[in-house]
């Protein structure tokens, strides 16, 4: 039996299990999709938030403000790509102008650093792309940009070297009451534990309800992105967003922790828990809100749209709290939920101590991480890395300078990617311009060399998503 | 110190070399950063190459060889395997490899070769969702012809540009069933003999006007949706169709790849997505010229070879040291119907007898004058019978008319000429 189980490893539940990974502990994390940080952590909009949009008192203000300076310290020892860039909250009227106001205060109230209101000559000073028609902006110093999939992938990667279970494919069907602990059947067989976290992100209700009486709804709200080429990555050098309204943050145009661009996003309300396509409207709508703060954008230089589900809840606040004796509830995390993760572990595990868990500090813990990036090395520690080894000086990714050596780290990771999608969310290849369309048929071959595989059995990214059909010279279709 | 550095072992460095070597430059080097010489031709393995060149057809393949060969003559040096990650306006070339790790080479000139990407889904914000099984049609040419593998057995190919075209007739023989190839404008953007020679031959239907507007498929494309645009190539509701299909593949145009020549900070062209170049395919910088697809997109590689022969040639006369240019400069302009012209930029006292100018039009055009002209005098005309934006234009202008051109400007037009 184990002590905890996880479900979910999006960045609530891989937060979770660094911290847990702590102490002395057997912890085992469930995750229905391939990869870890496979769906909402993936499709966002990368930032980590200050904190001055959470009303005062709740749980959100408390857990973003401390979840954004944790952030920032974990990711430099993760090694994870983050950029404390500040951001602006634009306005563009007179009751914009108050809400601006508003803003302030709450960020005053919620102990957001360095917080200020700006003139609108000053913002332009700071950030002369902005629109003519910008009346004032509230700065936010602390707010920052940062890869998410590769903080919830280095948070899972260290729970799992520090000894935590990761099982993959494993979504969970049913959960039991059972003797001193919980029986969770899952696509991959029956675990038992003592303490369950329930990160299930979008499906978190759904878990809740195996184990508890109803309680709370999750709808999917859908936002829609554009990704712009790095010729577009310094249009701006801060988060830019609009005044918030009821579907939340609105719009916002930033460079992103990679020095793309990143432009979105709306705000759809869908019934599908798994319909992250595009739409022509949502982008559409995107372009038009887009350009208000930032007109000059070159749209024409898009290399990615996407699309991200958040899992919103029907309360104005995360739910964190005990749903049955040994079971705490991480649901309803929206926005700022990648801001507020590591704050929301701790927060978990706090509850989980006066649910009953003993946490002993493990003597050799390792909580620090370290990796290759060739493009960001001087001339000289490329050579000698290539002397090491010869596979650093072998460019698999032309567009973002991405080696054999890299892809080769991330396929030998303690969380080996099973899909093209997942190497590129571990080494960066096939982000850039070209899509992947150079480097990828080269990284499905470094993929089943290494993995001993047939390419066929490669996958684009989730179960079920195969790239190649077969061999070539099998003859005819009798349909043609 | 290299003399001349290639970047780019494609069709157009294979023969900028050869050119510079045959002209008297002897430090010469290559660098390719594939395994093997030759660029996109190696997976072109369809025939149709060096019709104009070689007088005969030949494929992909085979048409790089021939000038691997000739290399093979000459003492260019070869640095496959080799990625120029940087060039400074001094001519310094930064390379890595795991042969020989990061270096950075000196030359005494450069010659761009790196030729052009595909534009991707993402360049046209196709809606729906995003699984696999969605392929730009080079790379699926590259798993397909290179690899041995297939892609997919229901394709519905978006774009009608030369290598979907030549994709449909290439998986079609391998065993697929290719559904619809779909183009959003009324024309289609490839070479007439490959809308024959590839879709109707195989009963391929093609559907102008159309788009795709919507994908669905989780884990791996099951349905498209495609739709008739009006003249603002909006979709028109209630034109939709449906396909059932497990593949999408997109030709939607390239893009030249100046990664490079923007970090040198070389002028570049909107309308070519290159670099601007003079009449002998030098760039903004004195030195460093560029030649083939990364400066325009070509449809036949026969006049890749011709334009980088030219580059070659002006590297070596620039090695050789001509007197720098002090005469005037004719700037091209492109008037109604044309997209872009190359040269964009002329030096008289750089010609010898000919300008040699190569442009696409925008539209199908039926009997039509190309009408040259300075200011608001006509200097010269060429009638053509038919025009298509699919084929790339080439006009000869003799020096002794340019000469006559006092207003410093040209534009290029194209004039319409009534059926009797």
């Amino acid at each position: 039996m184990y002590d905890v189980a996880i479900i979910g490893c999006g960045i609530t539940g891989a937060a979770a299990a660094y911290e847990l990974s702590r102490y002395q502990l057997n912890t085992v994390v469930l995750e229905k999709e391939n990869d870890v940080c496979d769906a909402t952590t993936k499709a966002n909009s990368a930032i980590i938030h200050a904190g001055y949009d959470p009303l005062p008192g709740t749980l959100m203000a408390k857990l973003n403000v401390e979840g954004a300076a944790l952030a920032k310290e974990l990711c430099h020892s993760l090694d994870v790509p983050y950029k404390q860039i500040g951001s602006l909250v634009l306005a563009f009227s007179e009751s914009e102008q108050n809400t601006l106001h508003t803003l302030y205060e709450r960020g005053v109230q919620n102990s957001v650093p360095g917080i200020r209101l700006l003139s609108a000559e000053e913002v332009r000073a700071m950030e002369p792309a902005v629109s003519e028609q910008v009346t004032g902006a509230l700065y936010a110093p602390s707010a920052g940009v940062v890869s998410p999939w590769e903080y919830g992938i280095a948070l899972a990667e260290t729970a799992v070297r520090n000894g935590v279970e990761l099982k993959r494919s494993s979504e969970v069907r049913s959960i039991k009451r059972i003797e001193n602990g919980w029986r969770i059947s899952t696509a991959k067989g029956d675990v038992e534990a003592k303490y369950i976290i329930n990160a299930a992100g979008l499906n978190s209700a759904a878990v809740h309800n195996m184990a508890a009486e109803p309680k709370f709804h999750i709808e999917p709200v859908k936002g829609e992105y554009y990704l712009l080429d790095k010729s577009e990555g310094s249009r701006v050098s801060h988060i830019i967003f609009q005044c918030p309204n009821e579907d939340g943050k609105g719009v916002l145009v930033s460079p992103t922790v990679h020095g793309n661009l990143i432009v979105g996003p709306n705000a759809q309300h869908v019934e599908d828990y798994t319909d992250v396509s595009n739409t022509a409207q949502g982008l559409q709508f995107v372009k038009q809100a887009a350009v208000r703060s930032v007109p000059s954008i070159v749209f024409r230089d898009n290399i990615r749209n996407f699309a991200g589900l958040r899992a919103t809840s029907e309360k104005d606040d995360f739910i964190i709290e005990i749903a049955a004796p040994g079971f705490v509830d991480l649901a309803g995390i929206k926005s700022p939920g990648l801001s507020a993760a590591p704050a929301i572990a701790k927060y978990a595990v706090e509850l989980l101590r006066k649910e009953g868990l003993v946490t002993v500090n493990k003597s050799c813990w390792n909580g620090s991480r370290k990796k290759v990036r060739f493009a960001s090395l001087s001339p000289e520690k490329k050579n000698e890395l290539i002397r090491q080894n010869p596979a650093y000086g072998r460019i698999i990714c032309r567009c973002e300078t991405i080696t054999e050596g890299e892809i080769l780290d991330a396929l030998h990771s303690p969380i080996p990617p099973c899909s093209l999608d997942g190497v590129k969310r571990r080494a960066g290849n096939g982000m850039g311009r070209c899509q992947g369309g150079f480097c990828g048929p080269r990284v499905l071959d470094i993929m089943a060399r290494e993995y001993r595989v047939t390419p066929e059995e490669i996958l684009q990214d989730v179960d079920g998503s195969y790239i190649l059909v077969g061999e070539t010279k099998q003859g005819g279709n009798a349909d043609v | 110190m290299y003399d001349l550095i290639v970047i780019g072992g494609g069709p157009a460095g294979l023969a900028a070399a050869c050119s510079a070597w045959e002209n008297g430059v002897r430090k010469i080097a290559i660098i390719e950063r594939d395994k093997e010489l030759g660029g996109i031709l190696n997976q072109c393995i369809h025939n149709g190459f060096g019709l104009h060149y070689f007088k005969e057809e030949l494929t992909g393949p085979e048409y790089a060889g021939r000038f691997i060969d000739m290399l093979k003559s000459t003492g260019v040096q070869v640095k496959t395997d080799t990625m120029v990650l940087n060039v400074t306006e001094e001519k310094e070339v930064h390379v890595v490899s795991a042969a020989e790790g990061y270096q950075v080479l000196k030359a005494k000139s450069i010659l761009l070769a790196m030729g052009c990407r595909e534009r991707t889904r993402g360049a046209i914000s196709i809606p729906g969702s995003r699984p696999a099984g969605i392929f730009t049609a080079g790379a699926a040419q590259r798993y397909v012809n290179m690899e041995g593998h297939m892609v997919g057995k229901r394709i519905v190919i978006l774009g009608s540009g030369d290598i979907g075209l030549i994709m449909a007739r290439r998986m079609t023989l391998e065993g697929a069933t290719v559904l619809a190839c779909v183009e959003l404008m009324p024309y289609s953007g490839g070479l007439n003999r490959n809308i024959v020679q590839c879709l109707q031959d195989y009963n391929i239907p093609l559907y102008l006007s159309h788009t795709i507007t919507d994908i669905k498929g989780r884990a791996r494309v099951r349905q498209v949706t495609i739709a008739q645009v009006d003249e603002q190539r909006r979709p028109i509701a209630g034109t939709e169709k449906t396909f059932d299909c497990d593949t999408i593949l997109l030709s939607v145009g390239l893009i030249p790849e100046n990664e490079l020549s923007k970090k040198v900070g070389i002028q570049l062209d909107r309308r070519t997505n290159g670099p601007v170049v003079f009449e002998n395919m030098e760039t903004s910088i004195s030195g460093i010229f560029a030649c083939g697809n990364v400066v325009h997109v070509h449809d036949l590689v026969d006049f890749v070879t011709a334009e980088s022969q030219r580059a070659g040639k002006a590297a070596a006369q620039y090695l050789a040291g001509g007197a720098p240019s002090t005469g005037p400069v004719l700037e091209l302009h492109n008037g109604d119907g044309v997209t872009y012209t190359v040269p964009q930029k002329i030096r008289l006292e750089h010609l010898e007898k000919n300008a040699e100018i190569f442009f696409r039009v925008n539209r199908i055009c039926g009997k039509s004058e190309i009408c040259v002209t300075s200011g608001a005098e006509l200097i010269t005309r060429f009638p053509r019978e038919h025009l298509a934006p699919g084929e790339m234009e080439h006009i000869v202008l003799p020096k002794q008319l340019l000469q006559k051109c006092n207003s410093g400007n040209i534009t290029v037009s194209i004039k319409e000429v009534p059926n009797d």
